[in-house]
């Protein structure tokens, strides 16, 4: 078996390991990433980028829709609409495809040797490399003075539900030909809301169904109220409090809280339950690695109990981010180059694009208060926001929470169309340690979603001009 | 009676916060010097924290479990004097740049109780804010203070910020930090909520230089983070592999005597004064040279290349001598041929010729190579004893030491002498222990009557 032999040798070609390798290009380490699908893991390939493509393509068809009813204030009128899901998904695939082979671009670049196929660890030092199938070439085994793991997670499968048969994934959700014509969604999380919008926009019968007594339990009440209006307003069916049993048959049996049994028709189902560190079937239980309940353990610095071996991204468990996993990343390729980095953002924004779209930076008032610090906190609604009336999403707010001595910005939500946009300056003023001063007297652009940004500033200072 | 704080200390790069395992001690125990107080551990290791000095515990820094950032104060005692914790204790001495337009020295009150107490966090941080650090500062603990964390390393002066608290940095700066090796949390934020800022931490580093402003972080004692590596290449390379065979291959046996060379000197100054100016001055290197020479006459044997692959030993009749020579790149050895049909001004011409050209990279493959044995001398730096290693494939290397007045016992009385240390390495695999010694005795004998290397 040929023998490759290297400095870095990343297991995973996805957000995590693919700027770890182009960073250690960069930095002038010999790496490899080891890959067995398309590089982009996760995020290019069946996450991140196609579920968004899906959702924009979703609300335009929605937008069509909603004018052929003949009821839009604006007087715009459309005939008929109709949209073609093959057609969708040929162009979301496009967008992928792009993006992957960019990727692979991007590492060839930098000098760094993507090995296709699928790696199984040895030992600390050592990975062998089964090829595709078919594709003709042999197994190789490659040595290197560092290990860096970036497995990334898969989706969590129900045990008395596998996946299979109708019981789909988000993989393939993304891909399914038409639009199922009744979808239930079991788990209202962001995934969940996300898919289970878009395929109602396309003209599915959905249900979602939740064992909690809210939507998206992660996110606190008042970022999810303007998404839950949205839900009914869309005519999704959300069942609170009820727990899947089973199927039966093409129906779903569930549980309410009360305990009364009942069937859900379905053509698919949706399981969105979360996703698990991508820990088993490639040999890293040979490292015995301290573990972190299913992720792997790690400190400031991504490493692992063992030494030399790194990891970075799903595998070390929430948040699962992948620009989380891209800045561990870049900074494992960093430290391996000799520098001294640790891992000490002061926040990591998340994103949901339900509709309307919530994002979060930093701290909420809750989990301020949590951590004991005297908070004060305030918000600017969109109904007050010019942008937001022209573009008919007054819906949603900007909040931003501020210690009370000295007005450090700990923290800062939204819920509102477009608002994924505000994540940058929200964590940049985390980041740089801004006052409420500092963001209150910054001018902001007239007429601009952002402005509710200043103004939420502004109220907690006490003197909001438009509200 | 004064009051003794101990605080967290910095167990180690990246480290920043250090649960507490154990207590060894409660308040109202009354400790010895160099008792055990409390098992602290990072995720590396639990290690034991002594008392520096004796005293009685007055207070904790927190339950067991509890993680306490590192300079966090952790025990308080009351020891007898003054102990190394005031709280109202006057400024420190104002340092250069003045006291009062530099707030970012400030180090500010240091809130104790609030340490302890969970009220700590809903306070300002400390050293933040000027507002809340009114003409107190923390005290010159520098001196009081005993060593006590086990990598030796104290961490002086109040706590900057309130336990648990995060030093406040914009990435820039976090970075910059990092690659200075300066941690942030012992680096007070002179920015608004407490921020640091850039100008913050160059009058950290510029402290440490000082020496005083951050309380005993002194640049002569910083860490040193930098690494520099060179490629060994060229002439480097050729003198690592030279050096590295010779000492694989050979089996080196030194011996060293010392020498009387009085009368050498007497004679090589006469002979200067006499001779100087037309045939120019000779040092002693020429004249050890005649004494290799004549030396070499009754051990054939020590002109010689030993080729240990074909196990053939050549000695040679001529006696070509190798000159080690320190050049700008590196050591270079060029080769006085014929050395024994010279007389001691013809080698000295020889020498400072050769010695010019290697110096000047233009010495030639054959004024480089060829040499039956070779002389080092590291001159006015040759110290008392040296280990030549020999130039392969020859079989020995003559070693000059420095020449000092010694008092030596001539006669049964003590006068002062001119001695020199010969330290000469040989083969042993082809030269015997006793057969070098006699060779080096012989050019001792030549240098201790110098007559000699003329008289025949």
């Amino acid at each position: 078996m040929e023998t490759i032999n290297t400095t870095l040798l990343i297991i995973g070609g996805g957000p995590a390991g693919y700027v770890a390798g182009i960073r250690a290009g960069q930095l002038g380490l010999a790496a490899i990433v080891v890959e067995g699908a398309q590089p982009g893991g996760t995020c290019l390939n069946i996450g991140c980028i196609p579920s968004k493509a899906l959702i924009h393509a979703a609300d335009e068809y929605a937008k069509t829709v909603h004018y052929a009813a003949q009821t839009s204030p604006l007087g715009i009128k459309v005939e008929a609409p109709s949209i073609d899901l093959e057609r969708t998904v040929a162009w979301k695939d496009g967008i992928v495809k792009r993006l992957t082979g960019g990727v692979g671009a991007l590492l060839k670049k930098q000098g760094v040797r993507v090995v296709r196929g699928w790696a199984r660890v040895l030992d600390g030092k050592t990975v062998e490399v089964q090829p595709q199938e078919g594709s003709g070439e042999e197994p190789v085994r490659i040595r290197c003075e560092h290990l860096l793991l970036a497995s990334g997670s898969h989706a969590v499968e129900l045990p008395f539900m596998p996946f299979g048969g109708p019981v789909i994934s988000s993989t393939e959700a993304l891909s399914l030909s038409s639009p199922p014509r009744r979808l239930v969604v079991v788990g209202a999380g962001y995934i969940g809301l996300e898919l289970g919008t878009a395929f109602r926009k396309l003209g599915s019968q959905v249900t979602v169904v939740e064992a909690a007594e809210r939507i998206l339990p992660a996110y606190d009440a008042d970022l999810v109220k303007p998404v839950a209006a949205s839900l009914e307003r869309l005519g999704v069916d959300v069942r609170l409090a009820t727990s899947v049993l089973g199927m039966e048959g093409d129906r779903v049996k569930v549980r309410d809280a009360s305990g009364v049994q009942a069937y859900l028709e379905a053509d698919r189902v949706l399981v969105a339950v979360g996703r698990t560190p991508a820990t088993t079937g490639w040999g890293l239980e040979h490292l015995m690695l301290d573990m972190h309940g299913r992720a792997v353990k790690i400190d400031e610095q991504c490493r692992t109990s063992m030494r030399n071996v790194w990891a970075i991204g799903d595998l070390t468990g929430e948040p699962m981010l992948a620009h989380r996993a891209m800045a561990q990343g870049e900074m494992v390729a960093e430290i391996i180059a000799g520098k001294r980095r640790w891992f000490q953002p002061a926040a990591i924004p998340a994103v949901c694009y339900t509709d309307p779209e919530i994002v979060v930076a930093g701290l909420s008032p809750a989990e301020a208060t949590a951590a004991g610090i005297d908070a004060i906190s305030a918000s600017f609604p969109f109904s007050a926001n010019g942008r937001a009336m022209t573009i008919e999403s007054t819906d949603g707010f900007v909040r931003v929470v501020a210690r009370k001595d000295n007005h450090l910005i700990l923290g800062w939500q939204a819920v509102g169309v477009g608002v994924a946009e505000l994540a940058a300056g929200f964590t940049q003023s985390i980041e740089l340690g801004a006052q409420l001063e500092d963001v209150a007297r910054t001018i902001h652009a007239h007429p601009t979603l952002g402005e509710a940004v200043q103004e939420a500033a502004l109220r907690a200072l006490g003197h909001a001009l438009h509200i | 009676m004064g009051i003794h704080v101990i605080k967290m200390p910095d167990l180690g790069e990246g480290i920043a916060e250090v649960e507490v395992v154990a207590w060894h001690v409660q308040p109202g125990d009354t400790v010895k010097e160099d008792q055990v107080l409390a098992d602290v551990m990072t995720d590396k290791a639990t290690v034991e924290i002594p008392s520096p000095v004796a005293g009685t515990i007055t207070s904790l820094g927190g339950a067991i479990g509890k993680s306490l950032a590192v300079g966090a104060e952790l025990i308080r005692l009351q020891v007898a004097g003054s102990g190394n914790f005031s709280a109202d204790k006057a400024r420190r001495e104002p340092v250069a740049s003045g006291a009062a337009t530099a707030p970012a020295e400030e180090v500010g009150e240091p809130q104790l109780e609030a340490v302890a107490a969970h009220e700590a966090q809903a306070r300002a941080p400390a050293a933040a804010s000027p507002a809340t650090a009114p003409a107190k500062s923390a005290p010159p603990a520098k001196a009081a203070t005993a060593p006590m964390a086990p990598t030796g390393r104290t961490t002086p002066g109040a706590p900057l910020r309130a336990d648990g608290e995060k030093p406040l940095a914009p990435p820039a700066v976090r970075q910059r930090a990092w690659d200075l090796g300066v941690e942030l949390q012992f680096v007070p934020g002179s920015g608004p909520a407490g921020r640091i800022t850039h100008a913050d931490l160059d009058a950290h580093v510029a402290g440490r230089r000082g020496g005083a402003a951050n309380g005993g972080m002194d640049e002569r004692y910083a860490e040193q983070h930098g690494e520099h590596a060179t490629q060994i290449i060229g002439l480097r390379r050729k003198i690592a592999e030279k050096m590295q065979e010779a000492k694989r291959n050979i089996p080196h046996f030194t011996y060293v005597e010392e020498v009387d060379v009085t009368e050498l000197e007497a004679l090589r100054l006469q002979l200067n004064a006499r001779y100087g100016e037309e045939r120019g001055k000779l040092t002693l290197l020429p004249l050890l040279m005649r004494a290799v020479v004549l030396a070499l006459r009754s051990f054939p044997s020590m002109s010689a290349r030993y080729d240990d692959e074909a196990n053939t030993l050549t000695t040679f009749d001529a006696a070509h001598i190798g000159i080690a020579a320190q050049t700008e790149s590196g050591l270079m050895v060029p080769v006085v041929r014929h050395a024994e049909s010279r007389d001691p001004w013809s080698s000295a011409a020889e020498i400072a010729r050769l010695a010019e050209a290697a110096r000047s990279g233009k010495a030639t493959r054959d004024e480089l190579t060829g040499s039956t044995i070779t002389i080092t001398s590291l001159g006015a730096l040759g110290g008392i004893v040296t280990t030549p290693v020999i130039n392969r494939p020859e079989v020995a290397i003559v070693g000059v030491n420095r020449i000092v007045d010694r008092p030596v016992i001539r006669d049964g009385a003590m006068v002062a002498r001119k001695m020199m240390n010969l330290s000469s390495s040989f083969d042993h695999r082809v030269i015997d222990g006793m057969v070098a010694a006699q060779f080096v005795q012989a050019i001792r004998g030549y240098l201790e009557f110098p007559a000699t290397l003329f008289v025949e």
